[in-house]
């Protein structure tokens, strides 16, 4: 007697070699290495090679703004755009995205203003963007915290026959995190519409994916859950968008949760206050400049006659638009309410932080009295 | 939803004043609330057909289904994280943690994420959830089931913690802390969980951020809360026979902190002494002392004092009566101040 009776897809280990459509040099790929995906329509490849090349130039954008001090802190995911923006892209206005710090792109491909998202990087206020109005959580900065909340909206909207999907990123050291293992765990029991894209990019800031887990992928993660999982290749935006797009169908369709890899690369250094030059080499990162997703994408459309001069000019200049108003939002130095910081803790309104927020009230009275002394 | 005439017996027998545990009225609370508003679901461990370990959830997976009661993986930090998923699409999840100790897996998601999520949103998503914790000692539990933890959450801002001492207050600040658009840690202190009451539901009793002056008195006010309410009105009534006059405070909640109402009482009796069962450096205790000094040194005749577990991890069974703050040791405490009846 076998003790595999079935061959359901969960019981399945994902492919050593990450699944591909095309490889680096812009060919689409047939045979074993697709997984059985089908390369998305070129119109669709083509409006993710627009998104991803606005996306990359808004990050470049924020990350020198950041250098220039307009920014408290800035974490790049230059490199990581088929991942970011291939993955955001399978699902609808309706579903929810529970994004990390790393996701800023991916936000800007859901809609949302520059000026907000980065309103938290800037120092604002911790979170800068209406949630609700554009299903889309705060980025989470504790680790794999936001899966959970991913499978917990998900399972409410089942219970409530609300045919939503949930999708959340981690990074490949957020796998190690409890939460993770939790969030994958209650998603497969509860069967809840979850898709989980795990971001290799093989860095924990300093740490490297072999210190993080001896796993083969970390797709093969999902099969102990018992959801299917994908071991990708993250710098693929069709392949990345292929598979996603199937999973977020599969879960919407009640087939629940999914696990997917993306193998990529942090270009960029965790922050602008990381220094990569002590636990990698410049050679590790020219080898990955190398696997340029948004490069490869760019010869297949040019070798499908789909990129003309007229669409490159025109992408180019809605990026320039967008880095342009970034800038501008960010020259700009909002006046912040001191007080404010009290106004929103609890629903039900408290004497102490009354006292507290008077307090202050009077300090900030007191001190501007002796501004105005002073420059008399 | 449709009753069968039983439940329909049921109700109305529920209705008539009777004598009630704090347990079955917690589970009165659970069911009523989720009889009022159907986006109220109880979750967690072993809360379904056994009803919890302290049987709170006894009955309600088979009245409400399993779409809204139900036993979720054995994982703290997953139901709380989930929960904070539920409550952002709009439900009401009242989840359990089976025991005080069993908490701390989930304190991160706690601390980061339920008690920040108003603020960071600048109140555009509140999280509306109550996380119940079967607290405190005194039930003869191995390690890891005695803990009062209260500490912890009423230090982290943006949680409302409550602790009845009391089935009517259970059962009515239940029924509010569900209400509230406000994350609630609910204390259940287990001591008292088979504690009886007469009661008529829906009982209603004051507001759950009011502190209660639950036995009047001229000379000393005994602060406690949870189960040293009870210890704290055994030794008025045993310093009552010394010629003593005690008033008692149940705080009721731990943050918000009721400055008026238990400030009031020090300034009358000029007197004042905590008794939590946590250990005492760093505790609940500390905090009160601080405030009502800070507040009303000048009608203070005396030190106030904490009188509380030692500053030690929590014994085992058969040592947890020489830990455990006493009426004995309270009296022993008061007897410490210079006394001047006359």
């Amino acid at each position: 007697m076998s003790l595999n009776v079935e061959h359901h897809e969960s019981r399945v280990l994902p492919s050593e070699k990450p699944v591909r459509l095309l490889d680096n040099a812009g060919h689409a790929l047939r045979g074993p290495e697709t997984g059985g995906f089908e390369l998305p329509a070129t119109e669709t490849l083509l409006e993710l090679y627009r998104r991803m090349v606005i996306a990359r130039r808004f990050d470049v954008q924020v990350t020198a703004l950041t250098k220039q001090g307009r920014l408290a802190t800035y974490p790049s995911a230059y490199g990581q755009e088929a991942c970011e923006i291939g993955v955001v892209s399978a699902i609808t206005a309706d579903d929810w995205f529970f994004p990390t710090y790393r996701d800023s792109i991916a936000l800007l491909t859901r809609g949302l203003e520059p000026a907000d998202i980065l309103q938290s990087f800037r120092g604002d206020w911790h979170n800068g963007y209406d949630q609700r109005a554009h299903r889309t959580a705060a980025q989470a900065t504790p680790l794999a915290t936001q899966a959970l909340h991913a499978v917990g909206l998900a399972h409410a909207a089942r219970l409530r026959h609300d045919p939503i999907v949930t999708l959340t990123y981690l990074g490949d050291g957020a796998t190690s995190e409890g939460d993770a293992h939790e969030a994958f765990n209650f998603a497969a029991v509860w069967q809840t519409p979850t898709v989980f894209l795990v971001q290799n990019n093989q860095f924990a800031i300093s740490t490297p994916l072999s210190r993080q887990s001896h796993a083969t992928t970390l797709a093969d993660k999902a099969v102990g859950y018992g959801m299917p999982g994908y071991h990708v290749d993250g710098n693929d935006v069709a392949a990345m968008y292929a598979v996603a797009t199937a999973a977020v169908d599969r879960a919407r369709a009640g087939g629940g949760p999914t696990l997917i890899e993306g193998l990529t690369y942090r270009i960029e250094p965790h922050t602008n206050s990381d220094d990569p030059t002590r636990y990698r080499q410049g050679r590790e990162v020219e080898h990955w400049k190398r696997r340029d997703p948004i490069e490869r994408l760019e010869k297949y459309l040019v070798s499908e006659g789909a990129l003309t001069d007229e669409v490159r000019a025109e992408i180019g200049e809605a990026a320039e638009a967008l880095a342009a108003r970034t800038r501008e939002a960010m020259n700009e130095q909002p006046e912040l309410d001191p007080l404010e910081l009290f106004d929103h803790v609890y629903s039900t309104p408290r004497t102490a932080l009354a006292e507290q927020r008077a307090a202050l009230e009077a300090e900030l009275a007191a001190h501007r009295t002796e501004e105005e002394v002073t420059a008399r | 939803m449709s009753r069968t005439a039983t439940e329909r017996a049921a109700d109305a027998a529920a209705a008539a004043a009777q004598p009630m545990t704090m347990a079955g009225a917690l589970n009165a609370a659970l069911r009523d609330a989720m009889e009022a508003d159907d986006r109220v679901v109880v979750y967690g461990e072993d809360v379904g057909p056994l009803g919890g370990v302290f049987r709170v959830t006894d009955g309600l997976q088979s009245r409400f289904g399993d779409e809204r009661v139900w036993d979720s993986p054995l994982a703290e930090s997953g139901i709380i994280g989930t929960a904070v998923g539920m409550a952002m699409y709009g439900m009401r999840p009242v989840v359990e943690m089976q025991f005080d100790a069993f908490s701390y897996p989930a304190f991160e998601q706690i601390v980061s994420h339920v008690a920040k999520m108003r603020n960071r949103t600048k109140g555009r998503l509140e999280l509306p959830m109550v996380i119940r914790i079967p607290c405190a000692g005194a039930i003869g539990g191995v390690e890891h089931h005695s803990d009062s933890s209260e500490a912890y959450w009423a230090a982290t801002p943006g949680l409302t913690v409550v602790m009845p001492s009391n089935p009517a207050d259970a059962y009515s600040m239940l029924r509010e802390a569900i209400d509230s658009d406000d994350p609630v840690v609910f204390m259940e202190p287990k001591s008292r969980y088979w504690s009886k009451a007469s009661l008529e539901l829906p009982v209603r009793t004051e507001p759950m951020n009011r502190a209660k002056v639950v036995r009047e008195g001229t000379d000393v006010t005994l602060i406690g809360y949870g189960p040293t309410v009870r210890t704290a009105l055994d030794a008025a009534s045993a310093a009552e026979a010394e010629g003593l006059s005690v008033e008692v405070v149940d705080l009721r909640s731990l943050s918000p902190f009721d400055d008026e109402t238990v400030s009031a009482s020090v300034r009358k009796t000029s007197r004042a002494a905590v008794i939590h069962e946590a250990a005492q450096f760093g505790g609940y205790g500390a905090e009160v002392a601080a405030r009502l000094t800070e507040r009303n040194f000048f009608h203070l005749a005396a030190p106030i004092l904490r009188i509380t577990g030692y500053d030690i991890p929590y014994p085992s069974p058969k040592l947890e009566e020489h830990y455990l703050p006493t009426p004995d040791r309270v009296l022993d405490a008061l007897a410490s101040w210079e006394w001047d009846l006359a």
